[in-house]
C-alpha cells in the first residue's frame, strides 16, 4: 500500500497504528506526532458542520453535537475543497441515528440550515424589480411565464420547522405550534430571508417552473381554495427571487 | 509562456482577508498594502463573497492562496478543482497565486489539512508534473510554500530546501517562504532555523508568510509546536524575519489569522511590526 492510503487511513481511524517510517527528528517513531494531523483533521472538519448547522447544534446540545459530527466525519468525509458546501449529507446522517429519532423534526431544521447557506452562495441571477409587472394588464400577467432566482428554495415540512429555527436563536418569539410548515428562503441583498409560505404557496411556486402564471395560480387554488397567488407573488417579487426566463 | 504584465504583490505587508474586517479595511488599511484570500472560500457562485472580493480587488491587489488542490497527492489533480481556480484567476486576474507543498486529498476524499510528504525523487517528479499542469491550465506562474512539519519519513533523500529549489528549477514556479513554518518545522525536527533560510533559493522567493503558533510536547517530553494561526507571530519568528529579510531584500510579507480571529487593531498591530521590519531593509 503507498504511503499515502496508509497515511489517509489512520487520519479517519484512531484504531489503525501510526504508519510505519514516521519518525521525529532523532529517528524515534513519530508517535503522537502523527496524532497532530488525526487532530487537524477531525477539528476543522467538525467545525466546518458547527458553522454550517448552529441551530442544529444548539438543539441537541455542544457535546451530542461534536458526537453526531464526529461520527459524520469519519463516514462521509468532503468529497469536494470546497467546505462551503460540506455537509449536504448531515440531515439525512441526523435522520438516520436511532438516538436522535425522539427529535423527529431535526432533520428539517438541518435541511433549512443548509438551505439557507446554499441561498447565500448561489449565483446572484437576474431578478425582476417589484414593480416590473405593474405596467401589464390582467391576460398578459396571467400568461407571464416565470422563473425561480438561483438564491431561492422552498421547503416543505410536516414540522413547524421555520418556527422551530426561530425559537431556537430567540425564545421570546414564542413557542412553536405543532403543525407542517413550507418555507420560502430568498436572498434579496447578501442575507438569506427564510418566510412561512401560506397554504398553496409551494404548490404555486413549483408550478411556476413549467406553466405560465395564471396556470400555476389555478395549480395552487386546487389544492389551497383559500389561496392568494398575490400575497405568495409579493413575498417572491420583494425577496427578488424572480427572473424572466432567458429563451 | 505566462503573463507578466499582470500586477506584482508590493513588497509592504498584508494581511489574511477576513470578512469582519471589510469595513475596516474599506476605511483605513494602513499599513496593509496588499490582501490574501483563500481560493476555495470564493469558489461559490455569488453572492456576498464574490461582491466583496471584486470591491476590495479595486483597491488592493489580491493573492490567491490555494489550501484544496493536493498538489503532492498520489493521484492525478482533481480536474474540476483546478477548472475552478482557473475560473476565479481568470475572473479576478490576482497579483499573485500560491498553493502548498503538502497533499490533502485522497481516493477522492479532502481531509482540509496540510499533510506531509517524503522528500524523494518520485515525489519530486510527480510534484512537478502537477505544477506544470498548474501553471499550463492558469496561464500563470504560481508560488509553493513550505509547510509546517511534525514529523519526518525515514524514506527522504533531499532536505527540504533543496527540495524546493529543485522544483522552482525544474517547473519555473517561484516559492512562498513561510518562516514561521521554518521556526515550527526546526523546533519539531531538530534544525537551526537560520541554516534552512540560508540554505533556501531567497532569490525564488515572491511573497513571505507570518502566523502564530500553538506549543505542545512529544511522547519523550520535547516541544512541539502546532501551526495554528491563531495568535500573534512568536518573538523569535519576527527575529527570524529580520535575518531572512536583511539576505533576501524587501518581499509581501503576509501576517495569517485564521483561527480565533482578532479585532482589526489586533490584526493590524501585526501589520505595522511587519511594516517595521521592512522599513528596516528598505532604509
Amino acid at each position: 500500500m503507498s504511503i499515502q492510503t496508509t497515511f489517509h487511513a489512520g487520519l479517519l481511524d484512531a484504531a489503525q497504528p501510526v504508519p510505519e517510517g514516521l519518525t521525529d527528528g532523532e529517528g524515534r517513531p513519530a508517535g503522537r506526532r502523527y496524532s497532530v494531523y488525526r487532530n487537524n483533521v477531525a477539528v476543522s472538519l467538525r467545525e466546518a458542520l458547527t458553522t454550517g448547522f448552529p441551530v442544529t447544534r444548539k438543539l441537541i446540545g455542544e457535546q451530542n453535537f461534536d458526537h453526531v459530527a464526529g461520527l459524520y466525519l469519519r463516514a462521509h468525509p468532503p468529497s469536494d475543497p470546497r467546505l462551503m458546501l460540506y455537509g449536504a449529507g448531515f440531515p439525512n446522517f441526523l435522520a438516520s441515528l436511532s438516538a436522535l429519532s425522539h427529535i423527529g423534526y431535526l432533520a428539517d431544521v438541518a435541511r433549512l440550515e443548509l438551505a439557507i447557506r446554499h441561498s447565500y452562495h448561489a449565483a446572484d441571477g437576474n431578478p425582476i424589480d417589484g414593480n416590473a409587472l405593474a405596467h401589464l394588464g390582467p391576460d398578459q400577467l396571467m400568461a407571464l411565464r416565470l422563473s425561480l432566482a438561483p438564491s431561492a428554495r422552498v421547503l416543505r415540512s410536516p414540522w413547524p420547522v421555520l418556527s422551530i429555527w426561530q425559537f431556537t436563536q430567540d425564545a421570546s418569539v414564542g413557542k412553536p405550534k405543532a403543525g407542517s410548515q413550507d418555507v420560502l428562503i430568498t436572498r434579496p441583498a447578501f442575507d438569506p430571508q427564510p418566510q412561512l409560505l401560506p397554504t398553496g404557496g409551494a404548490t404555486f411556486i413549483s408550478a411556476l417552473a413549467t406553466m405560465p402564471l395564471g396556470e400555476a395560480a389555478e395549480a395552487a387554488l386546487r389544492s389551497a381554495p383559500d389561496f392568494d397567488p398575490s400575497a405568495t407573488l409579493g413575498l417572491l417579487l420583494a425577496g427578488r427571487a424572480l427572473e424572466m426566463p432567458s429563451c | 509562456m505566462f503573463d507578466t504584465t499582470m500586477r506584482r504583490l508590493p513588497n509592504g505587508p498584508g494581511v489574511g482577508y477576513k470578512p469582519q474586517h471589510y469595513s475596516a479595511l474599506i476605511a483605513d488599511p494602513a499599513p496593509v498594502t496588499w490582501l490574501e484570500i483563500h481560493a476555495e472560500n470564493y469558489m461559490g457562485d455569488g453572492g456576498r463573497p464574490l461582491a466583496q472580493l471584486r470591491a476590495l480587488s479595486e483597491r488592493f491587489p489580491i493573492s490567491v492562496h490555494g489550501v484544496g488542490l493536493s498538489i503532492g497527492g498520489e493521484g492525478p489533480l482533481d480536474p474540476d478543482h483546478l477548472a475552478r481556480l482557473k475560473t476565479l484567476c481568470d475572473w479576478l486576474n490576482p497579483a499573485s497565486f500560491s498553493e502548498h507543498l503538502a497533499w490533502s486529498t485522497h481516493d477522492s476524499a479532502f481531509l482540509n489539512d496540510l499533510l506531509p510528504l517524503p522528500y524523494t525523487d518520485a515525489t519530486l517528479s510527480r510534484i512537478c508534473a502537477h505544477i506544470d499542469q498548474v501553471q499550463e491550465t492558469l496561464g500563470r506562474e504560481m508560488l509553493l510554500e513550505n509547510p509546517s512539519s511534525y514529523l519526518a519519513f525515514s524514506e527522504s533523500t533531499w532536505a527540504e530546501p533543496d527540495f524546493l529549489r529543485e522544483i522552482a528549477r525544474r517547473t519555473g514556479c517561484g516559492l512562498l517562504l513561510d518562516v514561521n513554518n521554518v521556526f515550527v518545522s526546526a523546533t519539531n525536527l531538530g534544525f537551526r532555523p537560520q541554516d534552512y533560510t540560508a540554505a533556501f533559493p531567497l532569490d525564488q522567493v515572491g511573497e513571505i508568510h507570518l502566523g502564530g503558533h500553538d506549543e505542545d510536547l512529544d511522547d519523550h517530553g520535547a516541544p512541539l509546536l502546532i501551526d495554528s494561526h491563531g495568535r500573534e507571530v512568536a518573538d523569535p519568528v519576527w527575529s527570524l524575519l529580520d535575518i531572512t529579510l536583511m539576505a533576501s531584500g524587501p518581499r509581501p510579507v503576509l501576517i495569517e489569522w485564521d483561527t480565533d480571529v482578532p479585532d482589526w487593531p489586533t490584526l493590524s498591530a501585526e501589520a505595522v511590526r511587519a511594516h517595521r521590519a521592512l522599513q528596516k531593509v528598505l532604509a
